[in-house]
């Protein structure tokens, strides 16, 4: 839920808690609801923070519903990003390549400015990750950019132990490679080190795995604590994906090795040269999250990168998504990646289930995002036009039933169009979106 | 005639490099850039230059001339400024030539002596569209040397090229700043380094018009490369982002009375008015230019302000570090297609906007009778993100088939 409307429900007491079970409508919109047709003149309500019913100009609208005339707009789900750096994290430091323990949700700033300019993108849920200089830089989080500041308003928590859903950033290829270099220790001159590392971490992981299983509720026969080992057990169990950035073929057959030595799942990322071993990846029943740049070359692993891979590795039978890599391409022209994957071949349809419902399943959030299902969360996004079109913009962005982006206000539209200032943390996000909460309240 | 036929005229005969360079092209709509776009219309290349340009049915093209169909046509780019043939693909140190760290003044650095015309990223940007390059060396010195504009055909610099000096490239702001405690440490030496270089220039050519014959003194390359600058014959290129810079390179510029381009510009919508007024124009930065640092306040909609206050501009790839290795001037076009400048505005500083900048409008930038035969192919709006660049001529030959972006998905081996 929104934290304003957590605010003012404490302020407006029943008025406001009344007011908040109205239901919206919008109505006469294009709706691509990824899960089904497309739907012309169609009707989307929500209520409760879920989608209620998505359907053709016949679907009935509750009595007490707000309507929002939406004639000439496009409604899609908010789109998930797999990837991206969005918020300042931090993962790992120098002192050594594999570092389970660090989590990225112990460094984020959410009053960056990237934040906001991802709700101005129609980002709504994102996979926020360290970086790729280490072999195991850290725990990932997956947010949804509700209209919040802080990781606890944004995260996404498990029911069970209240804590934040969440992959591992692996990485190999030249990345993690910075044996010898100042300041490091441990790290791999070679890409056959790199994998002895990460495999030595594994089979020490499953070791202390086996003495969990042993110790059963015995708290007595229990080995000690170790921070880097349960993360790493997570990931055997496959209770903690692994998010594996990866470019060049061989190193992606790598990764798929190791992936079946050890039993981990695995989102394989960017994979610049995944057109080349596309079947394989297929084969492999791993997802993939592509970034799509303008241009090859920059480092040696991208010189062959193409905007083919979506499409070929889509042909081949892969799941397919995109990503960012927030700030390698900005957050705000995430659709751009997937008009591109269509530039160079991919289907109309396939790129836009990878921004939307196959990043969903690459997060194993596709019960709750993803497309505009009854049921799901309220994600969706009101567009000026086709999201392959580079002429349509993101009007609005809303979350979980509240709108956390809106063009229409001056003070948020720098976020999508720049301008001066448009690059300073949100200090004043209560205020931005206090809009939205007005209008909820109306 | 191109550069390209007087070389190959003498070998091949006058027949052949015709036969070669000639090429009529009919487009369901053609957007010559000179005037209002042509439904149907055809760009008749002869002899590598354009002889006619109107409607099908205006238009005779002889017998032999093959005739290549496409949805539309629009003059071949010219990339108002890119370090693309000196910072290659593979970005490794052999490959890098756009910045020469040494030394914080070099204007005699030519382009010419480090252009690698064979980068895969010269084809590359070819196959979208680019028919015409304004490169050379980089931000990031406070002279870093100079620059020079080149047909994306040529691989080596013996032919193609339509100017050998265009400018001479500096940089304000943190880009200039010298590390490790080398000069320029602030934006206040940054101008006062430029001004006693730019002193030492006059003091040089002082001395070289005052000396008795044969007592002239001796060459000095540094200082000759800024005769021409101060003679406000070369441009002097600055790359500024704050205000502030934009600023002190126009006071610099009343000083010395330098012809100036401003490249970059991320702050340039804070002083319109003093850009106008100094007459200066833009190398406008990458539309979707990241926002960081120096660049920190830039806007997808200052391409349409500088359109609004009547300021020349142009659009630019610019140069990358990393990750992708060049931007691609089309892309970043279309991105202010959609913030705000009308299609028309867009295309034309993409052609003729930075064809008239670079002083190169007599040869390329619109598709007229004389000049040379460079033209665009697209299946549909080139601003679209899912359109095509189906073929790019250079001189009448067809030096691109289509984009390297892959259009057809390889098999998966």
């Amino acid at each position: 839920m929104n934290r304003i409307v957590l605010a003012l429900a404490s302020s407006l007491a029943l008025v406001t808690l009344h007011a908040q079970e109205k239901p919206h409508a919008f109505v006469g919109a294009r709706i691509l609801p990824i899960e089904g047709p497309e739907l012309e003149s169609g009707v989307l309500v929500v209520q409760h923070g879920k989608i209620v019913a998505v359907g053709g100009p016949g679907t009935a609208i509750p009595a007490d519903a707000i309507r929002h005339d939406a004639k000439g707009k496009v409604i899609m789900p908010g789109l998930i990003d797999t990837h991206s750096h969005i918020g300042s994290p931090e993962g790992a430091d120098s002192a050594a390549p594999i570092q389970p323990e660090v989590r990225v949700s112990d460094s984020l700033n959410l009053r960056s400015a990237t934040v906001m300019k991802a709700r101005a993108g129609g980002i709504t849920t994102v996979n926020v990750m360290p970086g790729s200089g280490h072999l195991l830089s850290g725990q990932t989080i997956y947010l949804k950019l509700r209209g919040g500041e802080t990781v606890d308003a944004l995260a996404i928590q498990k029911k069970a132990d209240g804590s934040y859903l969440g992959g591992m950033k692996m990485a190999n290829g030249t990345n993690p490679r910075r044996g010898g270099q100042p300041g490091t220790t441990g790290f791999p001159g070679t890409r056959a080190k790199s994998a002895a590392l990460v495999r030595e971490q594994f089979v020490k992981a499953q070791e202390y795995q086996r003495k969990l299983r042993e110790a059963g509720d015995d708290p007595k026969k229990r080995p000690a604590r170790d921070l880097a080992m349960e993360a790493l057990v997570e990931v055997l169990e496959g209770r903690r994906v692994v998010h594996h950035h990866t470019h060049r073929h061989d190193d992606i057959l790598t990764v798929l090795r190791l992936a079946k030595e050890f039993g981990f799942k695995v989102v394989l990322h960017h994979l610049s040269e995944g057109w080349r071993v596309a079947d394989e990846v297929a084969k492999s029943g791993f997802g993939a999250s592509v970034i799509v740049v303008d241009s090859p070359g920059g480092k040696l692993e991208a010189k062959d990168i193409r905007m083919t891979t979506p499409a070929a590795l889509a042909k081949a039978g892969a799941l397919v998504g995109f990503h960012t890599d927030d700030p390698i391409t900005d957050s705000r022209w995430f659709m751009r990646s997937a008009a591109l994957a269509v530039r160079a071949g991919m289907d109309r349809r396939a790129a836009l289930e990878g921004m939307t419902l196959n990043g969903a399943k690459l997060l194993d959030l596709q019960d709750r995002v993803g497309s505009l299902k009854p049921g799901k969360d309220a994600d969706f996004l009101l567009l000026s036009g086709d999201p392959l079109s580079v002429y349509a913009h993101v009007e609005q962005t809303w979350v979980e039933g509240a709108k956390v982006f809106d063009r229409g206000d001056p003070d948020q539209r720098k976020y999508a169009v720049g301008g001066f200032g448009a690059s300073h943390d949100t200090d004043d996000l209560t205020h931005l979106l206090a809009l939205e909460a007005e209008e909820t309240y109306q | 005639m191109t550069r390209l036929a007087c070389l190959l005229a003498p070998l091949l005969g006058f027949g052949a490099s015709l036969s070669a360079q000639s090429l009529a092209i009919r487009a369901d709509l053609l957007h010559t850039a000179a005037g209002p776009a042509l439904k149907d219309g055809v760009v008749l290349i002869q002899d590598g230059k354009i002889r006619a340009v109107g409607r099908a049915s205006e238009v005779k093209i002889p017998s032999g001339v093959a005739v290549r169909r496409a949805k539309v046509a629009t003059p071949g780019f010219v990339d108002g400024r890119s370090t693309v043939g000196l910072s290659g693909l593979l970005n490794q140190p052999h490959d890098q030539d756009q910045l020469e760290a040494s030394a914080p003044l070099q204007p005699e650095l030519r382009a010419l002596d480090a252009y690698n015309g064979r980068d895969p990223l010269v084809a590359y940007v070819r196959s979208l569209g680019v028919t015409t390059v304004h490169t050379g060396h980089g931000p990031g010195a406070l002279i870093s040397g100079q620059t020079f504009v080149v047909k994306t055909d040529a691989p080596e610099v013996t032919r193609g090229v339509l100017k050998a000096e265009a400018m001479v490239a500096a940089t304000l702001g943190d880009g200039a700043r010298g590390r490790d405690g080398k000069a320029p440490g602030t934006r206040a030496k940054q101008i006062a380094m430029l001004r006693a270089e730019l002193v030492a220039a006059q003091e040089y050519a002082r001395k070289q018009k005052d000396a008795e014959k044969g007592k002239e003194p001796s060459r000095d390359l540094r200082k000759e490369a800024l005769l021409p600058v101060l003679r406000g014959e070369l441009p002097l290129l600055v790359t500024a982002h704050r205000a502030q810079d934009i600023l002190s390179v126009l006071r610099l510029a009343k000083e010395f009375g330098l012809a100036i381009v401003l490249d970059g510009g991320a702050e340039a919508y804070l002083v319109l008015d003093e850009l106008k007024a100094a007459k200066v124009p833009v190398l406008l930065h990458p539309t979707m230019a990241r926002a960081g640092g120096e660049t920190e306040n830039l806007s997808l909609e200052t391409a349409a302000k500088l359109k609004a206050a009547g300021i020349p501009f142009a659009f630019q790839s610019g140069f990358e570090g990393y990750v992708p290795k060049t931007r691609v001037v089309l892309f970043e076009a279309a991105m202010a297609a959609a913030n705000g400048l009308a299609f028309d505005d867009v295309l034309q500083a993409l052609t003729l906007a930075p064809a008239r900048l670079l002083g190169v409008a007599d040869r390329v930038g619109s598709l007229e009778p004389g000049k040379d035969g460079d033209v665009a192919l697209f299946d549909g709006d080139p601003f679209e993100w899912t359109t095509h660049c189906v073929g790019t001529v250079i001189g009448g030959v067809v030096a691109s088939e289509g984009e390297e972006t892959g259009r057809e998905v390889p098999p998966a081996r």
